[in-house]
């Protein structure tokens, strides 16, 4: 069986996408729930899943697709963010919604990709193929390489966002940077875990760090390592046990998370 | 010691003065909330500018470090126009309420400060060591030397209140903005936040505008006044403001002025 796993293609490309991303969600997560924002991925990803739907009615590369729509609206929520018309969350409920009616509009056209898109609704992760995988790394990458280069700067923001503007930091420039990273990361995360499961995926290792974090840098590496610990974890399990992926990812990080809380409660209370 | 705000002669002679506020009239999108105000901060002034809640003073701070536009009039800093101003690490900016953290935010003294180190293109061409020994002289100065790894939310509101102090300090600012920075902190400690204040103007000519309802904890180190309410209704020197009608509007209006005698 273990050999049958290690000489398998599916579960390497599975493991090296998944890595991966896990890093770029860890990272990003911890800035999505400091901004308050976490609810932006979740409106992003059913934006995400139109716009595979789309890409499914095209016959065009879904995932292209599918990151295209979701950076335009990116910056559509950021726009609709700024001028607070509405209370950030319902624009977003409206988004989330929108995308979904948008999603079951495109399936009725042509029902026989229904069975294709439900993989991107509970994810799919041994179905990658290589390209997505080099597609996954070369982003997810990307993601990393540009929250570390702007490390200090997104935490100069993020802790105090006045002051930071009045110091010169380029505040818009980078809630653009972080709003498009997140919307790349919900569309690799759309392929793994799927529709219902990828704002879990950017939000519960990040509060799982935040209640052990003794400074910033730490709550970054351990929201990395918490979900890396996860998604590689629930690969491995969904390949051995055949499981689902996704579920095993989401209840291995829940489980971290609650192992945090719990942690942390014992530690508090052995020092009283 | 390398304790200097202030690099050279050669800046200290460029400009005298510091900020200096057009004919401001700013609303937003309602009535007028400034009308008409005139100002000017010279290098090494302390001033205080008190007024009545809602009488726009957290509105011109923000206009004197370009938050708000104002719908006429201008603002130069350091002799330029804020439009085309880009040295913004001379310019310490803290707001009100600063130390309303987000209650779980985990960074820690040293991120704080060290984070606002990288804010502009001449501070992050720095070398790495000139961070750490800025921060570690910073929070000497402030009171709260080998507080590096302390989380901020395990500080007490003064401190964190100092911390601020500290990062504003950090980027060697030439003048240094506060809005009413000791709401919510204690007596005793008010009072040590102006005496450091004082020094930092005294000993190190730093140019600073405080927005304040503490009056009488001010008035032993500042040199110059604004009372606002709407209008500039006063603006000058300390010694005259107390003689002015302004300041005895200002007692009609039941304002919290306890006077220090010195
Ligand atoms: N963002 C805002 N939008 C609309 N009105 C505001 C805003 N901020 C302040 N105001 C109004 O502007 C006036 C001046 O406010 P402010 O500058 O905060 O006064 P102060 O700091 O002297 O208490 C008040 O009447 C206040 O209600
Ligand atoms: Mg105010």
């Amino acid at each position: 069986m273990l050999s049958g796993v290690l000489t398998s293609g599916f579960f390497w490309r599975a493991i090296l996408a998944g890595s991966f991303l896990a890093v770029a969600c860890g990272l990003l997560g911890v800035f999505l729930i400091l901004r308050q924002d976490s609810m932006i991925s979740h409106g992003l990803s059913h934006l995400a899943f139109a716009g595979i739907a789309l890409g499914l009615v095209l016959n065009f590369l879904p995932l292209i697709v599918s990151l295209i729509i979701c950076v335009i609206g990116s910056i559509f929520i950021l726009k609709l963010k700024k001028q607070a018309s509405l209370p950030g969350d319902a624009a977003l409920a409206i988004l989330a919604s929108g995308g979904m009616a948008l999603a079951i509009f495109l399936v009725s056209l042509r029902m026989n990709f229904g069975v294709e898109l439900m993989g991107y609704l509970f994810g799919d992760i041994l179905a990658i193929s290589s390209v997505e995988v080099w597609l996954s790394i070369i982003l997810a990458l990307m993601v990393t390489i540009l929250i570390l280069a702007n490390y200090h700067q997104l935490l100069y923001m993020t802790f105090d966002r006045e002051t930071a503007l009045v110091a010169g930091v380029k505040v818009s420039s980078l809630d653009k940077i972080l709003v498009i990273l997140t919307a790349i990361t919900v569309v690799l995360g759309l392929r793994i875990v799927g529709l219902l499961l990828v704002s879990a995926l950017t939000v519960v290792p990040a509060a799982a760090a935040l209640q052990l974090a003794r400074s910033f840098r730490q709550t970054l590496v351990l929201s990395s390592l918490f979900s890396l610990l996860a998604i590689m974890a629930g690969i491995v399990l969904s390949y051995a046990l055949d499981l689902p992926a996704s579920a095993s990812i989401v209840f291995l990080s829940i489980g971290i998370f609650l192992a945090t809380v719990g942690g942390k409660n014992l530690a508090t209370s052995l020092k009283k | 010691m390398a304790s200097k705000l202030i690099e050279t002669q050669d800046e200290l002679d460029k400009s005298k003065e510091v900020i200096k506020v057009e004919s401001v009239y700013f609303s937003y999108d309602g009535p007028l909330i400034l009308e008409d105000i005139n100002l000017s901060i010279q290098r090494a002034d302390f001033l205080a500018m008190i007024g009545p809640n809602g009488s726009g003073k957290t509105t011109l701070l923000k206009i004197m470090v370009g938050l708000l536009k104002p719908q006429a009039g201008q603002v130069f800093l350091f002799g330029q126009g804020i439009e085309e101003f880009e040295d913004w690490y001379k310019v310490a900016y803290i707001q009100q309420n600063a130390t309303h953290l987000e209650s779980k935010f985990p960074i820690t003294v040293e991120e704080v400060i060290t984070s606002s180190l990288y804010a502009s293109r001449q501070m992050k061409d720095r070398p790495t060591g000139w961070r750490k020994e800025r921060v570690e002289h910073v929070l000497r100065l402030v009171g709260l030397a080998g507080y590096q790894k302390r989380l901020m939310t395990t500080l007490s509101g003064g401190q964190q209140q100092r911390v601020l102090i500290a990062r504003a300090l950090a980027a060697e600012p030439e003048v240094m903005l506060l809005d009413e920075p000791t709401t919510g902190v204690d007596h005793q400690t008010q009072e040590n936040f102006y005496d450091l204040l004082g020094k930092l103007n005294h000993d190190y000519g730093l140019t600073i505008a405080v927005v304040t309802h503490d009056y009488g904890l001010v008035n032993k180190h500042i040199n110059q006044v604004a009372c606002l309410n709407r209008k500039l209704i006063y603006h000058g020197r300390h010694e005259e403001f107390c003689q002015s009608a302004a300041f005895k509007e200002l007692l009609a209006d039941g304002h919290h002025l306890v006077m220090h005698q010195h």
